[in-house]
């Protein structure tokens, strides 16, 4: 036990162990599209068994394929905007939440949970028809198109989970830590930045990432508003198409894997910081 | 008011504190002059720890007075900062920033807390890890040091601060026993550059060697202090006796 920092049970703060790391990029494997393919080679399979005249389903599914892909480059610009504006906001109310003016703490902590306890979808309603369609900030008139409300919808209960991935992360240090810059005379504030929030950083990571992994499918939530995401565009071109019902299958099935491909290496890489983290001080 | 050193530098009076209806200290007072190197014995939870957490403001006291160089330590109005500025503290687990090398350690506080400038601030540091015979350890992080050294920087840290005293809070007593040495080493050759120190220990051999005078304490009063000498040569209490029959000297 000669390196042991910390007695505790903490995995973070157990002692130094290399792990075996290996390169992200070369260990991504992508086998696990088959099934999903599949599931969409079997579906317009089965569905162009009734011969017809009208285009075969994957050769439709192939017309549509740029459109929906526009849809979901949009839902990803939605969920790293509200991920930033969630964030940026969520680290102040964190940051509220550990402050010794009383005050500051409760209304922080009340704001956090009111939001953290709040159904994704009602705040984003909450944000559509409450946000005006546009703001005159400063004589400059700002138009708030219904993505950038739903953007900000989004961001109301990020910024609650952030606010409380931040608190959890400074409470999970040892207070010996807190005690030592005490000691040295830092100032609460100093302690905050130098000391406890650096060594939080590679706490919050893991965590981070999960929840923005969460954010992303919850994007889809903005088509029932009415924003022009990849659910919108999916059901407008079904539409378009006279609603075959061979044609429902592929194309969800194509957006389900579009949101796979996106978010399972996210998913992995936290996996694997997480697992990093537990054993690397 | 001034405060001279012909005055004790640290002087309790009559403290009591309690955590809820736990009764830690029960009437505790002690002098410690400049330059005296005062060790605290005792069986564990008898208070020692608590007693020196109460001087730099760590833990408040619910009645008594703690003066440190004639200031109250429990006035509402005192600046701690400047109090913690003039009392350093070592800790059972060292406690160091496992973020920032050794060095950074040592010389981060006096350039953001004194405000020093950092390039004398770098020196004195490097200056410090060569007292405590760390000067291969500069850009080490804790993490990659044994306790000992650990323990060695975050005294070098403490020393950084240019304390008036300083507090050890059982700081030998989570290092393993072939490191024990060179920390209470350490601790000693501070001791003969007249340094003021506090000291919690279970060490009993090294309070013989180093205090000026021993304090003993049981159930959280102190039950008898003495020079070194004479409190572990001639033990009056018998709760003493007892305790020192116990562990070995």
């Amino acid at each position: 036990m000669k390196y042991q920092t910390y007695k505790t049970d903490l995995p973070v703060m157990m002692p130094y162990k290399p792990v075996e790391i290996e390169n992200f990029g070369s260990s991504i494997k992508f086998w696990y599209l088959v099934p999903i393919l599949a599931l969409i080679l079997g579906t317009s399979a089965i569905a162009q068994s009734g011969s017809d005249i009208r285009l075969g389903t994957m050769q439709t599914l192939m017309r549509w394929m740029p459109l929906l892909l526009q849809g979901f480059i949009f839902n990803v610009l939605i969920s790293v905007m509200a991920m930033a504006i969630g964030t940026g906001l969520g680290a102040a109310l964190g940051i509220g939440q550990l402050s010794h003016n009383r005050l500051v703490r409760s209304s922080s902590w009340l704001l956090t949970q009111f939001f953290r306890n709040a159904p994704w979808l009602v705040l984003l309603f909450f944000a559509m028809f409450l946000l005006p369609f546009e703001v005159n900030i400063f004589g400059i008139i700002v138009p708030l198109p219904d993505w950038v409300k739903a953007t900000i919808g989004l961001a109301l209960p990020v910024m609650a989970n952030v606010s409380e991935i931040i608190r959890g992360a400074v409470l999970s240090l040892p207070s010996g830590q807190w005690e030592a810059a005490e000691s040295l005379a830092y100032s609460r504030r100093q302690t905050l930045w130098l000391i406890i929030l650096p060594q939080c950083l590679k706490r919050m990571l893991p965590p981070w990432m999960n929840l923005y992994a969460i954010l992303t499918m919850a994007t889809v939530l903005a088509s029932i508003v009415g924003v022009s995401e990849v659910m919108t565009l999916t059901g407008e071109a079904l539409a378009a198409e006279g609603g075959r019902p061979d044609l429902l299958a592929p194309f969800y099935a194509f957006v389900l894997l579009i949101f796979f491909v996106y978010c399972y290496p996210i998913a992995q890489l936290t996996m694997r910081l997480e697992r990093k983290f537990s054993v690397i001080n | 008011m001034s405060w001279n050193d012909s005055e004790p530098m640290v002087s309790i009076k009559d403290v009591y504190k309690s955590f809820g209806t736990l009764e830690v200290l029960k009437g505790v007072s002690l002098d410690v002059m400049k330059g005296e190197v005062i060790c605290i014995i005792g069986p564990s939870g008898s208070g020692k720890s608590t007693l020196i957490r109460c001087i730099n403001g760590l833990n408040d006291v619910q009645a008594g007075s703690i003066l440190v160089e004639g200031q109250e330590v429990n006035d509402p109005e005192l600046d701690k900062l400047e109090l913690r500025k003039k009392v350093g503290m070592v800790f059972q687990q060292y406690n160091l920033f496992p973020h920032k090398t050794a060095l950074e350690n040592v010389m981060m506080a006096p350039i953001r807390v004194l405000k020093h400038d950092k390039e004398i601030a770098k020196k004195a540091a490097v200056d410090l890890l060569r007292k405590v015979g760390l000067e291969d350890k500069e850009k080490a992080y804790p993490g990659e040091m044994s306790g000992g050294q650990q323990q060695r920087v975050a005294i070098a840290r403490s020393l950084a601060m240019n304390p008036d005293v300083i507090l050890f809070d059982e700081v030998t007593a989570a290092l393993d026993p072939e490191t024990v040495n060179e920390v209470l080493l350490t601790i000693k050759r501070l001791a003969e550059d007249g340094m003021t120190c506090i000291l919690v220990t279970h060490e009993m051999g090294f309070a013989r060697e180093v205090s000026d005078r021993v304090a003993f304490f049981h159930e959280g009063k102190i039950e008898e202090i003495n020079q070194a000498e004479n409190l572990f040569g001639s033990p009056k209490s018998k709760y003493l006796k007892k305790f020192l029959s116990k562990v070995k000297t």
